[in-house]
This record gives structure tokens, C-alpha cells and sequence, in this order.
């Protein structure tokens, strides 16, 4: 059971979104940046990724966006080992996974409109299709009137806020977010934290790495703490 | 996850004021925009390569075509030719031999007419060589008879050469079989030079178009990380890059083919105000009158198409293989 505010969560039972065990990563010949990672991430679940900086949050999204490479251990996402993935299923896997990178990864030359349908386009569906719907969640992060706008004008809080909604046109399974109050002032980023919950609410598992204690303080959720290379799990 | 639902039906109200208003929506608001950049400097250079290549492509398959058209010509006029040339000889009637030869040569299946040059007609033939004013009279002149064959017809001379050679001794047909093949040998060399120019500059077009895709792969390797993370797979972005290249190459190619066509139709032009002179005679009777025929004009419009094609699938080949090979 979760708790967000006041107000009490299930989580239900089923294959976990995300499975780690014994999964250690360096690079090159250096020492392992991440050492002995075994945890799950359950379907519907919140929780916060944090640690200091260099702790290595972003090598852990890393690994779940299969983007990095684990020297050892294993990752299953939504049941499935992916250590022998092929790259049919690896796109099948990314497709329901929302994700919000700390330097937004806009394309600067599609409009903001253009970069939060880009996870409906590239999965070919019409755009009379999904309009409206992008247009509703632009206008409710406040971009209504930044749609057509290329994203080198925009200011950094309402690139973060084009990321997030790219990140999460599609309701994907599992939303993966780093830093994703980083730029933008304590309302919004309440907004911002109200929008996972409500996604979270509707069946998306939420893992937002921070390290704004402030932004933590605000829900009673799982934290996982990096630290040293080891992680921690504080239920 | 399910199908997309309407956003956040129980999250709060959207913020009044800025961004937060309801308008009626215009009925696209996508530019359309690609999704993998190459106009680029680069992509611009790649197009005025191809725009280069596909002009001298085109030259050497209009030039191929122009030979190939005017050989044909030659062949087919000098085919429907045939000629009996009889040597003059001190014993017989040369006038009586010339009747012979005809009526022999009119009897021949095939031959539409036959005509014998009169003694001052033959005679006019040298003054090119010998110049005018000069008594023939004392000279062996030989007596020609030019036999025009029907359309469509290759007539067995076998027969009428064994006629000659009983009833008119001295006489010998020539059916510029040795000509004709001598003409066909260096149009086709000609005309496989031009192909094998042609492929020459097919490939090292596709070769520009690999180096041009890896380099916008390189130069957009975060627009393809984002693309893949967002859910496209390897076929969509080499699709894309399809497209984009496909696009760069039809306007490079299409560039160079017109300008080739334009040349072509100023060459015409000058040469057609150069057919008095020796030169314009000259060129004339190489490449005929310089005027490109309609295949001429197909050919080049189609090695046009030919390079967009294979600019598209070049790239998208080397974008899958790219790709592959990065994981």
C-alpha cells in the first residue's frame, strides 16, 4: 500500500514492471558505478529514485530504458528478460515506457506540438487521431500557447514541461523521469507531481529520480536511494 | 496500456490564463515536418552532387542514344543500297554490259530499282577527287549502277553475283556488307562506352549518398536516440531518412537532367545554325541532326528517377546497417 496526501493507493498484484537482480554495471575497465541492484518496481507503484549527485540515478534509468548495457545480473521489464532481447520486442518494450530526460531531448526542429505527438507518430497513427488529446495535455501543462513554438525559444521550465507531456501522450506503463521539477518554480512542479499522481491513478507505474527533498516530502511513497553504488530501499 | 483516454479527468481544472484557454482547433496543426533533418549544409552539397552526377549521366545516355539513333539511320540507308561497279574493258561493249547488268539486277527478288549512272554522270563522281574541266575520255572511267532495294528486305545476292560473273566479266557487287559492319562496331562501342559511363556515375552516386547518410546519422545521432526511445523502431528511422534522401536526390537529379536537357537543346541550336559549314556538315553526319528523340528524352528523365531511386534506397540500406552495427 501506498500513500499520497491524505489519500490511500493499491497497488495491485501481478508480474512486476521492472525487475533487478544482482545487477552490477561498469565502464570500460573502470570500477562498477552500480554494485548489486536487486529490486522491483511493481505495476501501478510510485516511488522516487534518489541519492547525491553522481550517485548514478541516471545510469539506472538508463538500464530500465535498455539504453545501457548491465556487465552482470539480470532485467526483466514487464516479465520479460531482456538480456537476449531482439530489437522487434526492445521497441514493443520502449512503446510503454514514458520517459522525461534532465536535458529534455527536445527535437529543436519539430515544434512543441510536433515533439509531444512524436511518440503517436512514430508509432504511425493519423493525427486527426490524437489532436485533440495532445492539444488538451499541452494546454493543461500550460504550453496552449507555446504549441507552435520551436523548442530553442522556449524557457527551460516549458521545455521540461513539453518533455513530461511527450513523456506521457502515450499513458504509457511505466513513466520514467529525471529530474523533472528540476527548472521549474514550486507551484508548477506541484502541478507537475498532482499530473503523475493522476497517471499513476489511472495505471502507470511512477519513478521520478530527484534529489529535491522538498518535492519528496510532498508524498508518503517508496524512495530508492542511491548511494556508493549500492542501493537502498526505504519502504 | 489501453487505448488514450481523455487526459486526467479527475486531476485539477487547467490553470486560467495563459495556455489555458479552449479554442476550436484547425483541422492540422503538424507542419509535417521531417523527422530527421538533412537539408542541411551537407544535405544541400549532396544535392549538388547528384544534380552533378545526374547531368553527366544523362550527357553520356543522350550522347549513347544520339549515336545509336543516327548508326541506325546509316545502317538502314546504306543497307537499302547495293551497287554494281563495272570496269571498262578494251573487248566488250561497256554500255551493252551496263544494259545486262541491269536487266540482270531488276530481275533480282527484292530490288525495287535499279539505276545506272550514264558515262558523265560517273565522270562528275571524280571531280571531287581529280577536279573539274579534265577530259575523261582517255580514262577507264567505271560505270556504276546503284540498286535501291524495297523496304524490309535483305535479298540473296548469291544468285545475281554468279549472273554477273558469267555474262558480264568485270563486274562486282558490293552490298557495303563490310561497311555496315564497320559503322555497327564503333556505334557500339559508343553506345557501351555511354552505359558504362552511365554506371560508373550511378555508383559513384550511391557511393556520395552512403557517405552523406552516415554523416547525417552521425551529426543526428540524439534526434535517432530520441526516436528510438520514444518507440520508432530501426524501419521507420531508415524510412525516414528514405524519404528525406529520396526527396534531396529526386531535386539534385531532376536539376541536372534539365540542365542536360537544356544543353542538348542549345547544342541542337548551334549546330543547326553551323550545317552550312564543313564543321556543322561534319558533326551533322556523326550524330545526325543533333535533335534528341523522344527515347533520348525518356532515357534521361528516367536516369533522373534511376539516381532519387537509388539515393532513397541507398540511405535507407546504410541507415539499417548503421544502425545494426550500433546496437
Amino acid at each position: 500500500m501506498r500513500a499520497y496526501d491524505d489519500e490511500e493507493f493499491d497497488e495491485g498484484p501481478g508480474i512486476p514492471s521492472v525487475r533487478f537482480e544482482n545487477v552490477g554495471v561498469r565502464y570500460g575497465m573502470g570500477p562498477e558505478v552500480l554494485r548489486d541492484l536487486t529490486f522491483s518496481i511493481e505495476p501501478n507503484s510510485f516511488q522516487f529514485l534518489t541519492g547525491p549527485s553522481g550517485a548514478g540515478k541516471t545510469t539506472l534509468l538508463r538500464l530500465i530504458l535498455l539504453s545501457v548495457k548491465p556487465t552482470r545480473g539480470l532485467i526483466s521489464l514487464f516479465g520479460e528478460d531482456v538480456s537476449r532481447i531482439s530489437k522487434d520486442d526492445l521497441t514493443d518494450l520502449r512503446r510503454r515506457m514514458g520517459v522525461v530526460f534532465q536535458d529534455f531531448r527536445l527535437l529543436d526542429h519539430l515544434t512543441t506540438y510536433e515533439n509531444v505527438a512524436l511518440p503517436l507518430r512514430v508509432q504511425g497513427k493519423e493525427e486527426s487521431s490524437y489532436r485533440a488529446e495532445v492539444v488538451e495535455l499541452l494546454r493543461w501543462v500550460g504550453l496552449g500557447d507555446r504549441m507552435h513554438m520551436l523548442p530553442p525559444v522556449l524557457s527551460g521550465g516549458e521545455k521540461q514541461r513539453a518533455a513530461i507531456a511527450r513523456a506521457l501522450i502515450v499513458r504509457p506503463d511505466l513513466l520514467l523521469a529525471d529530474e523533472p521539477t528540476g527548472n521549474v518554480d514550486p507551484s508548477l512542479a506541484r502541478r507537475l507531481l498532482r499530473l503523475f499522481i493522476e497517471l499513476n491513478r489511472l495505471g502507470t507505474s511512477v519513478v521520478i529520480a530527484t534529489h529535491d527533498f522538498s518535492l519528496m516530502d510532498q508524498l508518503n511513497v517508496r524512495r530508492l536511494v542511491l548511494g556508493d553504488g549500492r542501493l537502498h530501499i526505504d519502504e | 496500456m489501453n487505448a488514450p483516454q481523455p487526459y486526467l479527468r479527475k486531476a485539477s481544472p487547467p490553470p486560467k490564463g495563459k495556455g489555458g484557454d479552449k479554442r476550436a482547433l484547425p483541422a492540422s496543426l503538424s507542419r509535417n515536418a521531417p523527422l530527421v533533418p538533412v537539408d542541411s549544409a551537407g544535405g544541400q552539397a549532396l544535392a549538388a552532387v547528384i544534380a552533378i552526377l545526374t547531368f553527366l549521366a544523362a550527357l553520356c545516355a543522350g550522347g549513347a542514344e544520339l549515336v545509336a539513333a543516327s548508326s541506325a539511320q546509316w545502317r538502314s540507308e546504306i543497307a537499302r543500297e547495293v551497287t554494281i561497279q563495272i570496269r571498262p574493258n578494251p573487248q566488250r561493249a561497256i554500255d551493252e554490259d551496263v544494259a545486262r547488268a541491269v536487266a540482270l539486277a531488276s530481275r533480282t527478288p527484292g530490288v525495287e530499282q535499279a539505276h545506272a549512272f550514264t558515262k558523265e554522270e560517273s565522270e562528275r563522281l571524280l571531280e571531287p577527287w581529280l577536279g573539274s574541266g579534265l577530259d575523261f575520255k582517255d580514262l577507264p572511267v567505271p560505270r556504276l549502277i546503284v540498286i535501291k532495294l524495297k523496304e524490309d528486305t535483305r535479298p540473296d545476292f548469291g544468285p545475281l553475283r554468279q549472273s554477273l560473273g558469267k555474262e558480264v566479266p568485270g563486274a562486282t557487287l558490293d552490298d557495303h556488307a563490310l561497311w555496315v559492319s564497320r559503322l555497327s562496331a564503333m556505334a557500339n562501342t559508343i553506345i557501351g562506352t555511354g552505359i558504362f559511363l552511365v554506371a560508373l556515375v550511378l555508383i559513384a552516386a550511391g557511393l556520395a549518398v552512403i557517405f552523406a547518410t552516415r554523416g547525417a546519422m552521425a551529426g543526428n545521432k540524439e534526434v535517432v536516440e530520441v526516436l528510438h526511445f520514444v518507440g520508432a523502431n530501426d524501419d521507420f528511422i531508415a524510412r525516414e531518412f528514405q524519404r528525406r534522401f529520396f526527396k534531396l536526390g529526386l531535386r539534385g537529379s531532376a536539376v541536372g537532367a534539365a540542365a542536360a536537357l537544356a544543353l542538348t537543346v542549345v547544342l541542337g541550336l548551334v549546330t543547326r545554325s553551323w550545317r552550312a559549314s564543313p564543321a556543322g556538315d561534319q558533326i551533322e553526319a556523326l550524330f545526325g541532326a543533333f535533335n534528341m528523340s523522344l527515347t533520348g528524352y525518356l532515357i534521361v528523365i528516367l536516369i533522373a528517377l534511376l539516381v532519387a531511386l537509388i539515393t532513397g534506397i541507398v540511405s535507407r540500406l546504410t541507415v539499417r546497417r548503421f544502425l545494426n552495427g550500433n546496437g
